[in-house]
């Protein structure tokens, strides 16, 4: 199965960081986009950057371009900026990360929608009900991963939406 | 070495004779063999050669001109200095001791050359017979004077005066018929390019431009220099329009931009003998504006520094660029400046300026630095 990727991927000035401002903007952007849709893809939420950096996303044979180990951190650094990567481990160390195609406050707001649609405000619920739940099974948060449910939640905490359980099994909805 | 003879007065000149050169760190040679004679001071006089070592007062060799009879040039090596070979004629008298018949001065500090032209034109002037000549007049000149008298010594100085006089005239008459012929051509070339200035001749345009080159080629044009126009403000104006007046046909056919060391190259060239210095230049060209020329100096982020006619402006060139890449793809700095006949240092200013601009993007690997037309911004 080839691989489809947008334009930008074919264009060998992608994968060197632009020194104009305007354009860099850009560049970063086509990058964001293009590194979410394929961790959504194929399924993934955490990696290795050395790993991920030899994939087909960050090295196009075809035109013989990658992107530099430096520039690569910068582009991650962006993702994190928007919130869609955390570093796992030291910060200074950035060798794996996790990465969330959708943010969590975009899954916490997802979640308390169908919270509130499910009339389950103020009430109590099991995190194995939000991910494993009868009433979760055409739910985009279908399955998601145990981490960035309990940081949708986190968010949800901040917004005084929710209240988490110390033991991180359960939450209150408000 | 027999035929120099040692005194103890050898600095002493005699009457008629007078210093021509001299040379230091002198050695003499009987021959191919070294003398103890070394490290001294070589005096030619218009007689003789004076050898003496400054160290030892008493030591003066002189040899008689006359005596000398060829002269050879060794040229110096590595480890050895230049020396010239003096053939003498036979020695009179004792034909006994087996010295040869030449003796070398060897120049430990060089100089030779010069020496040995002195030396050569001293042999071709023959001063010693001269001056036997005038004592021979002298005295049948000024029979009722008397020959050693005061006066007679004073008219001998003056003859002899005059005679140097002739000979350096002599000398440099070649030169003084050349610039005789020069002064009417460079009066002639002065009235004409202000004729031209003044546009009160009768000159088409076509002549005047073709004129001019002419004048450039020739290295004659009147330039404006100190003496004309002194210093400050009004110099550099006049500067600044001589400036433009000598490159505005260079810089339509290259492109209306040139780097400032082509034109500092250019305008010294085209002025001749009357070069400008760089601050002088840099100075002529920040008062472009205020002389109301077509003609700017730009300076690049990079430092890079062009005089660029203002017809060909930074935008202008922008789009030529972006027109490029996209006919091409992409390009190098090489690539474009084969492309458009220009030097690479110009062409990498356009395209890093089209970059700025956001005309160009880059594409920068091991194997080169390309440029592509931005189109993170377009699409």
């Amino acid at each position: 199965m080839t691989e489809e990727f947008p334009w930008q991927h074919a264009f060998p000035p992608f994968f060197t960081l632009q020194p104009h401002e305007q354009t860099r903007v850009k560049q970063l952007e086509a990058w964001r986009s293009m590194i979410l849709d394929y961790c959504q893809s194929h399924q993934i939420t955490q990696f290795d950057v050395q790993e991920i950096g030899q994939s087909a996303l960050f090295h196009n044979k075809t035109i013989q371009r990658r992107l530099s180990p430096e520039d690569l951190l910068v582009v991650l650094e962006d993702l994190r900026s928007h919130g869609h990567l955390e570093w796992d481990g030291p910060a200074k160390s950035r060798r794996k990360a996790h990465i969330y195609w959708r943010r969590p406050e975009e899954w916490g707001s997802l979640i308390y929608n169908w919270a509130q649609a499910h009339g389950m405000t103020n009430t109590v619920c099991t995190l194995f009900e939000i991910t494993q739940g009868d009433d979760a099974q055409d739910q985009a948060f279908q399955g998601l991963d145990q981490d960035l449910l309990i940081k949708a939640l986190k968010c949800l905490e901040l917004e005084s939406k929710a209240e988490l359980f110390p033991d991180q099994e359960g939450v209150k909805f408000f | 070495m027999d035929r120099f003879s040692l005194s103890a007065n050898g600095g002493i000149l005699a009457a008629g004779e007078f210093l021509i050169t001299s040379g230091d760190n002198v050695k003499l040679y009987d021959g191919h063999q070294k003398t103890k004679f070394e490290i001294g001071e070589l005096h030619l006089t218009s007689h003789r050669l004076i050898w003496h070592n400054p160290a030892i007062e008493s030591a003066h060799l002189s040899l008689p001109l006359p005596l000398v009879v060829f002269l050879e040039e060794e040229t110096g090596g590595l480890m050895k200095s230049p020396k010239i070979v003096l053939h003498l004629a036979p020695a009179h008298g004792s034909g006994a001791s087996p010295t040869a018949n030449f003796v070398k001065l060897s120049f430990k500090q060089g100089g030779e050359k010069q020496f040995k032209a002195k030396l050569h034109d001293a042999l071709e002037q023959k001063q010693w017979e001269i001056v036997v000549r005038q004592k021979a007049r002298g005295p049948s000149a000024s029979m009722p004077k008397m020959r050693t008298g005061i006066g007679g010594i004073e008219r001998s100085i003056a003859q002899k005066s005059k005679l140097r006089d002739t000979e350096i005239s002599k000398a440099f008459q070649d030169l003084e018929k050349l610039m005789e012929m020069a002064k009417p051509m460079v009066s002639l070339a002065k009235s004409i390019s202000s004729k031209i200035r003044d546009r009160q001749g009768e000159v088409s345009d076509d002549e005047t431009v073709q004129f001019k080159s002419y004048l450039l080629s020739l290295g004659i044009s009147d330039p404006v220099t100190r003496d004309t126009h002194g210093t400050g403000q009004s110099y550099y104006r006049e500067l600044a329009k001589e400036i433009f007046w000598i490159l505005d046909q260079p810089l339509q056919e290259s492109g209306g931009m040139m780097t400032l060391t082509d034109v500092f190259c250019r305008v010294n060239r085209a002025r001749g003998l009357e070069l400008l210095s760089p601050e002088d230049l840099l100075n002529a060209c920040k008062a472009l504006p205020e002389a109301g020329l077509p003609l700017r100096l730009y300076t690049f982020d990079t430092g890079v520094s062009v005089l660029q006619l203002t017809s060909h402006t930074q935008e202008a060139l922008i789009l030529k660029t972006k027109e490029a890449l996209e006919q091409s793809g992409s390009l190098t700095v090489e690539e474009l400046s084969k492309a458009s006949g220009i030097s690479v240092i110009l062409a990498k200013e356009r395209l890093l300026s089209a970059e700025r601009s956001g005309a160009a993007c880059r594409d920068d690997t091991v194997e080169a630095l390309r440029f592509y037309p931005n189109k993170f911004l377009t699409c």
